[in-house]
């Protein structure tokens, strides 16, 4: 029964007007939501949280997962977006008298950070592994202490009174539209570049992959995809400080990535929804709300002993379910796996039923 | 002593009771990472916890300085050898990227487990009488002296043992090459948990000198410390004993001497800086020598 | 595989239908009303937290235990709705947005933690809805950052910092006759950074001499190098804004290293684990704070009683200012027109004589800020003793 349902997914799948649909439903949905108030704020608020995760964790998988590295420097990237975008929309640009420039802003901020990420990009040249994991983390301690130190952009206090102008659906269009650009990339020749390289540098490199220009757009289009996830993030919470963007705050990306499945989309997407949802979920206040209904023979004791302490708990629980996850799917749980609707028609097991006209359309 | 050289003296003796902590905890990283070539995120919880048993030791059972010293040690050895055996051992043929973030998992665990016993920050009774010496201006604790020359005992002693030891040549032999030395009879698993369980026993004496030499401690002290010696380990080059040593005094002596040239503000910046400027130039660490890579 | 497939499936129905039955069933037993609570539950500070969740269960447990509470002659039941913050901005934000609008709570109390405070504010404001802070002493928390002037929803119920600096640096010169301070501060952190600051213009302007401003981030332990920088500058007093867990560490390491000066402390200082965690280091050091209870009002001996019975400990400031701001609730709850957040603002914003356990406290017009005297205490065997009062 199982292979019949199977062979239904793939078919399904395999519809050229799959993604298309699928976005403009999403889009359709993403508007409606706040426009007619289908949800409330709160929950908007963690849809609009699992976006932004969601482009962090595909930008992370560029670099970490495709390309074999290990990055650390990602919430310093995020930073450097939310920075420059935060200013940029508070002193520099118009944004509340012309919204749209917003997305100039954003667009700017990620711009900023693609040039740092030439900076990270230039050590790896020569320096591959742990040692470059080195000097992504010293990257960042230089980015979240020099944010420190910098008055003129709030210090430790931070910015505060960010315009609040990220909303669901510009959320949704920027999530598309960038893990498209990615999708896009690792596909593409500079893709393959990037496996190869992961694979084995210096036989890809005699096989005439460029690997030099293959890091620096690697690593561009990561921190691109930082930064802007970064000016949506300042943008929504309307306050940013340095100690936002630390070295936790890089541990949490990285577990998305790794818990959803390197070098696998589809895994990023769910590893980003898996984490952020869970963390919502497992409050005290919605699992009370959400057992009220039992009795109260059974609710009390069980909030008083368990409840109420779940804060704790689910610290506790959730590192331990991240390493059973690693002990059994080393890879994570889409690792080096992808979901069928992104990869090329062309190179999809077993081929598409109806092949399109014309050679092999990506 | 003119009060300039009393000032330097005395931020060099502090540099070297931070630089002793930091190679104690460096050493672990270096010893797991020739033997395993992997990093081992979980070994800064792993001194935090080193700290929180030296305060139980001492607050529960009331011992007193050497028992306290050598409960936490072996303690902190079991802990070592069970997270290797659970977390690590299903993990080696794995990438080796799957390790790492179990390692941080594990990490994690560690420090919500004791958050959650004790969330909040304990005080550690004097269990090693502090006494200051003045001489001329300069102030020195007999505190400081014992965490030096106890680490530097500790270090020496970790260097016969690699050197001259038939484990040590064991843990050499299996650094060297993990297919075919077993073939020549050496007990690679065993050998694996030897390494973890001494790296562990030193981050364990670490936590307690720490503990000691800093009384208040909280479940979240070992993150940036273990950052900050695995950037040691790594500047000195990762894999070498000797190199974790040097990396961790280096670092110790720049943190000291920046917060005492420029504002105390600069001072993770600078560090930061300089350790990756060294690392941009010689990316094997000081005595870290490139392995050839066979193509 | 077929049996296992089939059992799997009746358990996910099986949850499935327990999550949406939980979803909709939150029928309340009688009429409630909600309020939010953000404490800083676990992070660095998890005593101010743990003290203000006390406080503010006592208050809603005693109320409701007399019957509840009328609000435009209809009685209902206040149910307290805690979230934690963590000490970091973020979730402070993201909590205020779930209380505002998933719990819909009424109004707010906390963050106490200045650097949790000012998001949560600006969440608040922009919702409109009623936050009061209990122990946030940074000015931006009640001011609007673009224009500068004060915020609407939001209060505190504590003193602000420049008015505490400049009490510090006023009873130094004055009652202390020094001339030479020292300061020390966390530079990643809001509260001691403002405070610091504010110090060392005010005691400038009294003609003292700042001789040394050192630096430090939050999770150091080492401070020798601070230290001994201080030392040779050789001042008569050293002040240091920092949290209780930093300030065990540095006492007892500025002793070590012959700083014999008196050490002087914000109201950070307050917590009853400071003397656990510095012990002798911190005998004769003076500090700000909210409330003594060596002073205590009836008022104040009542709730101090009461405290003691349900949790074994003497309350400190946190507690008292939460249990205050809970109090200045429930009082503008009972004055509104209507159990609408625009109504208990504008009977909050209208209250004029709140008799607290920490003073008398009044709103002047258009300010979210209180009237309130600096209590200035002194470690004296290792409890803390009350030495003077300073109003403004």
């Amino acid at each position: 029964m199982s292979a019949a349902l199977l062979k239904h997914w793939q078919r399904a799948m395999d519809w050229r007007w799959l993604l298309p649909v699928l976005l403009a439903g999403g889009l359709v949905v993403a508007f409606a939501i706040p426009h007619f108030r289908l949800l409330n704020n709160y929950v908007q608020l963690v849809l609009i949280c699992v976006g932004i995760n969601i482009i962090l964790a595909t930008s992370l998988n560029l670099v970490n997962g495709y390309m074999g590295e290990f990055s650390l420097a990602h919430a310093g990237f995020m930073a450097v977006g939310a920075y420059s975008s935060a200013l940029l929309s508070m002193k520099v640009l118009p944004v509340v008298t012309h919204p749209a420039l917003f997305h100039l802003a954003v667009l700017a901020g990620g711009l900023v950070t693609a040039l740092l990420g030439l900076l990270v990009a230039l050590p790896s040249f020569k320096v591959r592994g742990d040692y470059l994991a080195i000097i992504t983390l010293a990257f960042l301690m230089i980015v979240k202490s020099a944010l420190e130190n910098i008055d003129a952009v709030g210090g430790p206090r931070g910015i505060s009174g960010i315009p609040r102008l990220t909303t669901l659906p510009w959320v949704f269009c920027w999530t598309a539209a960038l893990v498209w650009l990615i999708r896009n990339f690792v596909y593409s020749s500079y893709g393959r570049g990037v496996l190869a390289i992961r694979e084995d540098e210096i036989a890809s490199d005699l096989m005439s992959v460029d690997t030099r220009r293959v890091k620096i757009l690697a690593f561009m289009l990561s921190a691109f995809c930082a930064g802007i996830a970064g000016a949506l993030f300042a943008h929504l919470l309307q306050f940013i400080s340095p100690r936002v963007f630390d070295i936790v705050k890089t541990t949490e990306i990285l577990i998305m990535v790794y818990l959803g499945g390197i070098a696998s989309i589809g895994g990023s997407i769910l590893g980003a929804t898996l984490y952020t949802v869970l963390l919502e979920l497992l409050r005290p206040s919605t699992v009370a709300a959400l057992l009220s209904w039992l009795p109260a023979v059974v609710f009390n004791p069980l909030n008083e002993y368990f409840i109420r302490h779940l804060g704790m708990l689910r610290m506790i629980i959730m590192p331990l379910a991240l390493v059973m996850v690693m002990l059994y799917w080393p890879r994570g749980i889409l690792g080096m796996r992808e979901f069928r609707g992104f990869i090329p028609l062309g190179d999809r097991w077993p081929p598409p039923a109806v092949r399109p006209r014309g050679a092999d359309v990506a | 002593m003119t009060s300039a050289s009393v000032y330097w003296l005395q931020q060099i003796l502090n540099a070297l009771q931070l630089g002793s902590i930091y190679a104690l905890i460096a050493l672990g990283y270096s010893l797991v990472y020739g033997i395993l070539t992997m990093i081992n995120f979980a070994h800064g919880d792993v001194f935090m916890v080193g700290g929180f048993l030296c305060f139980l030791a001492a607050t529960l059972l009331g011992l007193p300085f050497v028992p306290t010293l050598l409960l936490t040690m072996t303690a902190t050895a079991g802990l070592g050898v069970i997270i290797e055996r659970m977390a690590y051992k299903p993990l080696r043929n794995a990438p080796r990227v799957s390790a790492i973030i179990t390692a941080l998992g594990v990490g994690l665990f560690l420090e919500n487990l004791t958050l959650a016993f004790y969330p909040y920050p304990q005080h550690v009774p004097p269990l090693l009488l502090n006494v200051t010496w003045r001489l001329g201006g300069l102030a020195l604790s007999s505190l400081q002296l014992i965490v030096i020359s106890l680490s530097l005992t500790l270090m020496l002693v970790l260097d016969y043992v690699v050197r001259r030891t038939m484990v040590g040549l064991a843990m050499r032999a299996i650094s060297w090459d993990k297919t075919y030395v077993p073939l020549m009879g050496v007990p690679v698993n065993l050998i694996i948990s030897i390494t973890f369980a001494i790296g562990a026993g030193l981050a364990g004496a670490a936590g307690t000198m720490y503990s000691l030499a800093y009384p208040v401690i909280d479940p979240y002290m070992g993150i940036m410390v273990g950052w900050k010696a695995f950037i040691a380990a790594v500047v000195g080059g990762i894999g070498t004993i000797r190199g974790a040593m040097i990396g961790a005094y280096i670092l110790g002596g720049v943190e000291i001497i920046v917060v005492a040239l420029l504002p105390s503000t600069y001072r993770d910046l600078v560090v930061f800086s300089l350790l990756l400027a060294l690392i941009v130039i010689r990316p094997h660490g000081i005595l870290g020598a490139p392995r050839a890579q066979k193509v | 595989m077929k049996k296992n497939l089939s059992r799997f499936l009746n358990l996910l129905v099986l949850l499935a239908a327990m999550a949406l039955v939980g979803c909709g069933a939150r029928a309340p037993k009688e009429e409630t009303i909600k309020i939010g609570a953000i404490v800083e539950l676990t992070g660095d500070m998890p005593a101010v937290g743990a003290s203000s969740r006390n406080a503010a269960e006592l208050a809603v447990g005693a109320l409701n235990h007399a019957g509840g509470i009328v609000i435009a002659g209809k009685r209902y039941r206040v149910e307290l709705v805690t979230e934690d913050n963590a000490a970091k901005p973020d979730q402070s934000a993201a909590a205020a947005n779930k209380l505002i609008t998933q719990d819909e709570v009424i109004a707010i109390i906390g963050p106490n933690a200045s650097l949790g405070a000012i998001p949560a504010a600006e969440i608040a404001e922009a919702n409109r809805t009623l936050l009061i802070t209990p122990w946030s002493t940074n000015p931006k928390t009640t001011l609007d950052t673009a224009s500068g002037k004060p915020k609407h929803y939001v209060f505190r119920a504590c003193f602000t910092d420049p008015f505490e600096g400049r009490v510090l640096a006023g009873f130094i010169t004055g009652k202390l006759g020094a001339r030479r301070a020292a300061v020390l501060y966390d530079v990643a952190s809001e509260a001691p950074k403002s405070q610091a600051e504010l110090f060392r213009q005010t005691f400038e302007r009294l003609g003292g001499n700042v001789v040394a401003f050192e630096t430090y981030t939050t999770g150091d332990r080492d401070f020798s190098a601070q230290l001994t920088k201080i030392q040779s500058a050789k001042p008569d007093v050293v002040f240091l804004p920092a949290y209780y867990n930093d300030v065990g560490l540095i006492a007892q390491q500025a002793r070590r290293q012959g700083i014999d000066g008196i050490l002087i402390g914000s109201d950070a200082w307050s917590s009853p684990e400071l003397v656990k965690l510095a012990q002798g280091a911190v005998e004769g050091a003076y500090f700000a704070n909210h409330y003594s209870t060596d002073i205590a009002t009836p008022v104040a001996r009542e709730f101090i009683a009461a405290y003691q019975q349900k949790y074994g400990k003497i309350p400190d400031d946190v507690a008292a200012l939460t249990y205050d701001s809970m109090g200045l609730l429930f009082q503008a709850l009972k004055t509104a027109s209507a159990p609408e957040r625009q109504a208990v603002r504008d009977a909050m914003a209208a209250i004029s004589g709140y008799p607290g356990v920490t003073g008398d406290i009044r709103f002047t017009p258009g300010s979210g800020d209180p009237v309130k005297s600096v209590v200035m205490m002194q470690v004296k065997g290792g409890q803390f003793a009350w030495v003077t009062n300073a109003a403004p």
